[in-house]
């Protein structure tokens, strides 16, 4: 096997040094009975190029062919990656390295993290950023352990219903075995959470609101941190697309105190939904409650400028069963992968992409509704919105996936059963006028 | 002579990227836009956030020069105990960027997703197979997510049981996420020591449970290297007072073929496919951390869930007993093509010879330095093996100064002060995929290094000296924390 690189004469020399009579032998002290009996029932071998055939076969079974149009977003979204984005990340300095445990021979991660957590806490205007989690629904996960945790008397987190739906499970999934409750607030007829019925809950410790919400509707955070203010409880943002703030009003302006986000956009493949990027930032207030790696800035020996990992007290290997969180290594690859996304697009591009998705989006949305669609929401949205469908929708959908490889929208109904022929839509800026042309034209009744 | 692999060469500064950045420069090639500009209402808009200003060669450059500050698996020998840093096979990434795989929308629908589904289908069963387990979840993102369900799910049984338990019985050579990972679940910590032998001693176990206790976690191979020969009557303790047994299968790389948790008393385990199964580690994460579980608690795994109906592959989430979603979609599926390449790259047999080589690896080290360095525990190891300073505390020379040291020679530093339970631990894991050659030559260093404590420590202290920083001051760092520029 090629990643084996032991002759057999290497292995006899090296039984003799041990004091081994075989390979076997090396497990002389496990006792027989805990010796599995029957080897591992898996296939043989495959060579590189079995491998290959097989793995193509298998991917080919996923309808995402190099021409297919992706009109979902839903958490997931198709962007763009400039050439230069995987030809860097591929760097194998970056890639098969680990945690940066010996600072002197990893301040390319070191810095590379750094830079991030900067331009992060730029893109949400917070104070502080953690090197990443594992995606969108966890992070929001801590965050709300966070405002729980904070609170002496109220054990109960107020979370949208407008959160994507799979970070509510995540959530309670988190939450219950503490002994803490997640209350949804219900939504308005525009498509926004419902702030009149916030105003009436009792016994709070934090709200989350996602913004733009899983409809796509921007919310009015404004509104929401006058309630956490005159409640004296932790206001939690969440998003799931991040290009959103290059060109809207930050969280951190609107006066969240811990912000949860997808990074996914930023420069990352789909990829069947994982891995993607978990954003994490915080007021300087939270410095010490955020869970998560931090890099910062010090000296060497010298006096030059370095990194280093810090502020582990926080962490799990050190307070172990004091931590608030057991999380310790995180997708500091992806973390860096959106780096170098956010350096390439930088402060001109990201907002040119922002505006585009904007106006596709408004311009599917417009084109939907010459063909019979019926807008479900009047409220500004950034790249996704909701729309009732015709009758015969399903069928022309799943139409569109087989013999064009054409996604269009999700399904609204089993995440909402209230919301039957809802559907929510997304243009981003890989989708043309000429796709969104097309797909008005097939799906009209 | 041996010659080493560390030495001195032309490396570059680099500055941070917005003390490069020029108004009005942009590395990204925007698309045209083709339809009008649709304004969305100035009260809702913001500035555009500061971002550098770059071309695409100074952003090029700048990751390029950063790589260069790194050390990889790809550059050298990197024995770091309990993180198995093993070499990241590069057809896995081929693989896993395939466009049917890479591109795939995760609410693409299932009739539409067949090949991610059966890819995953496949791989719970392969991994299934190689712990003796009889169901597995792909759901969580890394090691210490898997922990998190696995403890989730002993605590959702207990629960469905009817009666919860408010302890967790976990050894000194436990995993150091262990603890935190069961205080989220409410469970306080009952620490229990290893005996004399670095072995987990059953009387320990039955003197600590009771039932009150919901069960054990054990890293088995521990944290020391080290097989618990006990483990089945430890799991039979436990079970006898209605406790689970936790694995952390963190260290299954030493015992592919060898021995299956399932079969030896272990109700859940979670494994790492970036340590066993060769997904890079990135720099930490993204990784994934699959877990298994006997029929006890398979209702309890976390949804969706993959499952074959005849041919076909299907999401289902209707388990009433579940712990829930622990994963925006379905865990990170793009490390599950590269695990699930390697395994079908090595086979049955290639997986055992995988172990067995690692096992050989860290004996062969372990006999060659215990002379030069002090081992606590000298008997037969697994995959690594644990010395500590002890010999060069005559010449004030500690654990970390020879870490440093090995920089300079080349090498990446094993794991240090871990595991708590030596002092002073320097702690190696060769992994399989290092040749006698290089095992040799890190061998080599560590002797002269030794060497270079008694003739002449201050070289040591002041080490390392060929890297782009020397040592830098993490007081600082933390006194005044500077996480933003």
């Amino acid at each position: 096997m090629r990643y084996l690189p032991h002759t057999r004469d290497d292995i006899e020399t090296m039984l003799k040094v041990t004091g081994h009579s075989s390979l076997d032998d090396l497990f002389a002290g496990i006792p027989d009975h805990l010796k599995t009996k029957q080897g591992i029932d898996i296939p043989e071998s495959l060579s590189e190029w079995e491998l290959n055939t097989h793995m193509e076969a298998l991917a080919s079974l996923n309808i995402a062919c190099k021409t297919y149009k992706c009109f979902i977003g839903a958490g997931s979204y198709d962007h763009y990656i400039p050439a230069i984005i995987p030809y860097l990340i591929s760097r194998s300095e970056f890639m098969t390295a680990y945690t940066p445990y010996q600072p002197e021979v990893s301040q390319g991660t070191l810095q590379g993290i750094y830079e991030f957590q900067t331009m992060i806490t730029e893109l949400l205007g917070m104070d502080i950023a953690t090197a990443s989690h594992y995606d969108c629904g966890t992070a929001l996960a801590e965050a709300c352990l966070i405002a729980l945790r904070k609170s002496s008397t109220d054990n109960k987190i107020a979370v949208s219903s407008l959160v994507h739906p799979s970070h509510r499970q995540i959530i309670q999934t988190y939450i219950r075995p503490a002994g803490f409750e997640m209350v949804e607030i219900p939504y308005t007829k525009e498509g926004l959470t419902d702030i009149a019925a916030l105003e009436q809950m009792k016994g709070i410790a934090g709200i989350a609101v996602q913004s733009p919400n899983f409809f796509g509707n921007i919310e009015d955070l404004k509104a929401f941190k006058t309630i956490t203010e005159a409640k004296n409880i932790l206001f939690i943002v969440s998003f799931t697309e991040a290009l959103a703030y290059g060109l809207l009003k930050n969280p951190g302006s609107l006066g969240a105190d811990l912000v949860a986000g997808e990074g996914q956009s930023l420069g990352l493949a789909k990829s069947f939904g994982g891995p993607g990027l978990g954003l994490l930032a915080g007021t300087h207030k939270q410095m010490r409650s955020l869970p998560g790696r931090l890099i910062g800035k010090t000296k060497d020996a010298n006096g030059a400028d370095g990194f280093v990992l810090t502020l582990a007290t926080r962490e799990q290997h050190i307070r172990r069963e004091k931590a608030s969180s057991n999380i310790c290594s995180n997708n500091g690859l992806n973390a860096m992968t959106a780096a170098m996304y956010l350096a390439t697009a930088g402060k001109t591009g990201i907002r040119e992409i922002a505006l585009q998705n904007h106006d596709k989006a408004e311009y599917l949305k417009k084109s939907l509704m010459s063909s019979g669609f019926l807008p479900a929401f009047h409220t500004p949205f950034f790249n996704e919105f909701v729309m009732k469908v015709p009758e015969n929708f399903e069928k022309k959908r799943k139409t569109l996936i087989d013999d064009h490889c054409v996604f269009a929208g999700l399904n609204l109904e089993p995440f909402y059963p209230e919301l039957k022929q809802h559907y929510l839509f997304c243009a981003t800026e890989t989708i043309s006028k000429d796709d969104i042309d097309n797909l008005a034209k097939e799906v009209r009744s | 002579m041996i010659q080493q692999p560390g030495t001195s060469g032309l490396i570059f500064n680099e500055p941070l990227l917005w003390e490069k950045s020029r108004m009005g420069r942009c590395a990204m090639s925007l698309p045209k836009p083709d339809v009008d500009r649709n304004a969305l209402d100035a009260d809702l808009t913001g500035d555009a956030p500061n971002l550098p200003e770059l071309s695409e060669l100074d952003v090029v450059r700048h990751y390029t020069r950063l790589s260069q500050w790194n050390f990889g698996v790809d550059s050298g020998m990197y024995p770091l105990g309990s993180c198995t840093m093993k070499y990241n096979p590069k057809t896995n990434e081929v693989q896993a960027a395939r466009q049917g795989f890479s591109g795939a929308h995760p609410l693409s629908g299932d009739e539409f997703s067949q090949g991610a589904l059966k890819l995953m289908y496949n791989l719970e069963q392969f991994l299934a197979k190689i712990t003796g387990f009889h169901a597995v979840t792909l759901q969580p993102a890394a090691g210490a997510h898997g922990e998190l369900c696995g403890m989730l799910m002993i605590h959702a049984w207990h629960a469905r049981n009817g009666r919860q338990r408010s302890k967790i019985i976990i050894p000194d050579t436990a995993h150091g996420t262990n603890p935190a990972s069961a205080s989220l679940c409410g469970y306080e910590s009952v620490n229990i020591k290893s005996g004399p032998n670095g072995i987990l001693e059953p009387e320990t176990v039955a003197a600590a449970m009771d039932e009150d206790t919901a069960g054990i976690m054990v890293t088995n191979p521990n944290t020391l290297g080290l097989f618990e020969t006990h483990i089945k009557e430890i799991a039979d303790i436990v079970h006898s007072k209605g406790g689970l047994v936790y694995g952390d299968g963190a260290n299954m790389n030493a015992i592919m073929g060898i021995v299956k948790p399932g079969e030896i008393g272990i109700d859940v385990l979670h494994l790492n496919l970036h340590k066993t199964f060769s997904t890079p580690h990135g720099g930490g994460g993204p990784g994934s951390g699959p877990v298994a579980v006997g029929k006890t608690l398979e209702p309890f795994l976390p949804v969706p869930r993959v499952v074959k109906d005849l041919n076909t592959y299907k999401f289902i989430t209707d388990c009433p007993d579940t712990i829930g979603r622990i994963h925006t979609f379905y865990g990170h599926f793009g490390i599950m093509v590269r695990a699930y390449s390697y395994i079908l790259s090595m086979g049955a047999q290639g997986l055992t010879d995988v172990s067995k080589l690692a096992v050989l690896n860290a004996n062969y080290i372990k006999e060659s330095l215990k002379g030069t360095l002090n081992l606590p525990y000298d008997r037969p190891c697994m995959h690594e093996c644990v010395f500590n300073d002890e010999f060069q505390k005559q010449y004030h020379i500690t654990t970390m100064d020879m870490a440093k040291r090995l920089l300079d020679y080349g090498f990446h530093p094993p794991t240090v002060y871990f595991p708590l339970v030596v002092e002073g631990a320097f702690m190696v894991e060769p992994t399989e995929t290092e040749s006698k050659e290089n095992i040799d030559q890190f061998i080599h260093a560590v002797k002269s290094i030794a060497q270079e404590a008694k003739d002449n420590p201050e070289q040591l202290k002041k080490a390392p000296r060929l890297t782009k920083v020397t040592r830098l001051d993490e007081v600082l760092a933390a006194r005044k924390p500077c996480l933003r520029g």
